[in-house]
């Protein structure tokens, strides 16, 4: 069995080959961007430790992004379901309304450093693109956003805010026309064009360095959670769960990181992978439904593939989840079960959503909506000392035409 | 030990004081047998044929090389029909040597020991996987070796004077120049005169190593890079035959007849 190294950081423990328990990661990229990836690198290891840039770093997300994000007791859900307590980091409060502000930024200031006028990046659920698009247009970068053209329609909200914000959509026609697409299609971009443009990979996957940005800047959910979760409860209570919905596995990585060294039967992460709609197959779950290893967008990872290694489409009421692949990091934690995952449906997550709206004031986009059903699922059998977190990481405006059509009610 | 099919290929083109041609076309497209009888077609002018083993997620391929493989995979190419296709094309009487051209994953589905094994079997010569570089492919390239079969190294010019001498060093009989930061298929937004400045630096390192320029060339631009070891043409034909769909057209026949243009371009 794999195992993790305790006070070391989850993205550092890679091999000299960027490999994380020598099975998952690496550069699998055209020699075209070894270089690029190479200068992103230097930068990025060396500012990560300079105490300007960190003090910059935590000047846009206090004055940018607005930190913290909340922390409370869903006290009404708690009561209706009977169980265990459960409590809602609110990422979604975050500028922009979801967790991809962190990432986002921490790419638009490397861009800076590195001197670069140009961003690009890929987006699914729409919040990746947008919030790249905010942090271009705060930062004075131009803009280009790929994204399927079936996530173009679904999520036409988070379009319509990037084009406000001066980015170019650049629609994505290509095989499933959905996250998968827009992400490779990005990638052939900046093959020709690193010269003059920065690469944002909007979640912890791709080349080692972008998982790697990604994960460091998402970790201010964590840092924010552990104080709060040790002043509401004096410590890190006995029995705490921390479920998280997984796409690429970005939001988890951030509400997790503090917690991973922690025993797993006392702080258990629970990841939440799409089922896809209740009879599909083609569900994007790879983690949950024992996909085999293969490499996706420069990194190996569990992905969803046929026989020949060709990426099978995937299908998903949310488009932030709607993702073959799978983080390296959240391939490691697998294998060496520091965590646990689990997929829920289409139709469950309408459930959670439902049910919290009715309850609560809280409105999770569909992809914490994925979350919350497992909530919903395990708490009724625990006792109320268990406490379980979920990440509300994104929030309901963008799904409000999917939620309307499938459950016939508004926000 | 016996020269490479590739390098005897490469001899003879300098023996004839001009480039070699290569010509890059996807397996399966636009289905199986029109693939063959497109390598057939081609085989009388093309010095070495690469053959392309598409992937739906690849990065490095622009929009005609996409559309090749979308339509091949559609028409269900697997990869033991191009081993097949190469075992057939390999007893054709112009057979040229043949190079394997796509991504690892293929290769890793398919498991490298195996997937050698079958190469060797069915006669391919040589093999180039985009996304797996330098150091990354160094086990593998090995292994290659090993099989007599050529592990084609990518150079292009974003790499470092350090990665290029280490490169060339790992490498077998040729070399692929990528000519500029580009996917496949884009147009030459660099001149002939700074491609060949890059690749005179780059053949310098090593004079004996076959160096190809690859990326963008059309038959529009061939005739300016003639000082080349070698000059591979892809999108060129894939868009080719997309065309030659559209129209209506048949697709064996039109890159036939570009292939035998390409060529007489060679001896301007
Ligand atoms: C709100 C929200 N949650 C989750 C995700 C899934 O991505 P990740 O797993 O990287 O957090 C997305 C992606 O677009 C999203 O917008």
């Amino acid at each position: 069995m794999m195992k993790l190294k305790k006070g070391k950081l989850l993205i550092d423990q890679h091999n000299k080959n960027y490999m994380y328990g020598k099975k998952f990661g690496g550069n699998y990229v055209p020699e075209t961007l070894k270089k690029p990836i190479e200068d992103l690198t230097n930068l990025f290891e060396k500012l990560r430790y300079n105490k300007k840039f960190l003090n910059e770093r935590d000047y846009y997300f206090k004055n940018y992004v607005g930190v913290p994000t909340p922390f409370f007791k869903l006290n009404n859900l708690t009561k209706h379901l009977g169980g265990a307590q459960i409590w809602c980091k609110q990422v979604s409060k975050a500028n922009g309304g979801a967790h991809k502000i962190y990432n986002a930024t921490v790419h638009a200031l490397l861009c800076k450093r590195a001197k670069k006028k140009y961003i690009i990046g890929d987006t699914g659920a729409g919040y990746a693109g947008k919030m790249l698009s905010m942090a271009a247009k705060k930062f004075g970068l131009k803009c280009k956003i790929f994204m399927g053209t079936k996530d173009i329609v679904r999520q036409a909200v988070n379009c319509r805010a990037m084009r406000k914000n001066g980015a170019e959509i650049v629609p994505v026609n290509s095989g499933s026309r959905t996250l998968v697409d827009a992400v490779s299609e990005c990638m052939r971009y900046w093959v020709s064009n690193n010269d003059t443009t920065s690469m944002c990979v909007g979640s912890t996957v791709g080349p080692n360095i972008f998982i790697k940005i990604c994960a460091w800047s998402t970790a201010q959910i964590s840092r924010e959670l552990i104080v709060q979760v040790k002043k509401e409860f004096g410590k890190v209570p006995k029995k705490l769960k921390l479920i998280n919905c997984i796409g690429g596995g970005s939001s988890a990585m951030g509400f997790w990181n503090e917690f991973i060294d922690y025993d797993k039967n006392q702080v258990e992460l629970i990841g939440v992978e799409a089922g896809g709609p209740k009879d599909s197959k083609r569900h994007a779950a790879p983690l949950t439904n024992g996909a085999k290893i293969g490499v996706l967008h420069g990194a190996l990872q569990y992905v969803i593939q046929d026989a020949e290694g060709q990426i099978e489409e995937t299908e998903s009421i949310s488009a932030g989840l709607d993702y073959p692949g799978v983080s390296p990091l959240h391939c490691l934690l697998k294998d060496s079960k520091r965590a646990r995952y689990t997929s829920a449906t289409d139709e469950e997550a309408l459930a959670a959503f439902k049910l919290i709206s009715k309850l609560e004031k809280v409105r999770p986009s569909l992809e914490p909506a994925h979350a919350f059903a497992e909530a919903i699922k395990i708490a009724p059998r625990l006792n109320k000392d268990t406490i379980i977190a979920v990440n509300s990481c994104g929030d309901a405006k963008k799904d409000m035409n999917i939620i309307k059509k499938r459950l016939g009610c508004s926000l | 030990m016996r020269p490479s099919n590739i390098a005897l290929a490469f001899k003879k083109c300098k023996q004839e004081n001009r480039p070699a041609l290569l010509t890059y076309t996807v397996s399966g497209d636009p289905n199986k047998k029109k693939s063959f009888e497109i390598l057939k077609a081609i085989s009388s002018y093309a010095d070495i044929c690469e053959i392309g083993v598409g992937h739906n997620c690849n990065t490095g391929d622009g929009k005609q090389i996409q559309d090749s493989t979308y339509r091949a995979i559609k028409n269900g190419i697997k990869i033991n029909d191009t081993f097949a296709i190469v075992k057939k094309f390999k007893k054709t009487k112009n057979a040229k040597p043949c190079i394997l051209m796509g991504y690892y994953n293929s290769v890793f589905q398919y498991g490298e020991n195996r997937f050698i094994k079958k190469c060797k079997q069915f006669g391919v010569d040589g093999l180039i996987v985009v996304d797996l570089p330098w150091p990354e492919n160094k086990n593998f390239s090995k292994k290659c070796k090993k099989n007599s079969i050529n592990f084609v190294q990518l150079v292009s010019p974003t790499t470092s004077s350090y990665r290029m001498k280490r490169i060339i060093n790992d490498s077998h009989d040729m070399i692929y120049y990528i000519s500029m930061l580009s996917t496949t298929g884009g147009k030459l937004k660099v001149s002939p005169k700074e491609i060949l400045e890059n690749y005179n630096k780059i053949k310098k390192i090593n004079k004996s190593k076959n160096l190809v320029i690859g990326f963008g060339i059309t038959i529009k631009t061939i005739s300016s890079l003639t000082k080349a070891d070698g000059l591979v043409v892809g999108s060129a034909l894939c868009k080719k035959i997309s065309d030659s769909i559209k129209n209506r057209q048949n697709p064996v026949t039109n890159i036939g007849n570009m292939v035998k243009n390409l060529k007489r371009k060679l001896y301007a």
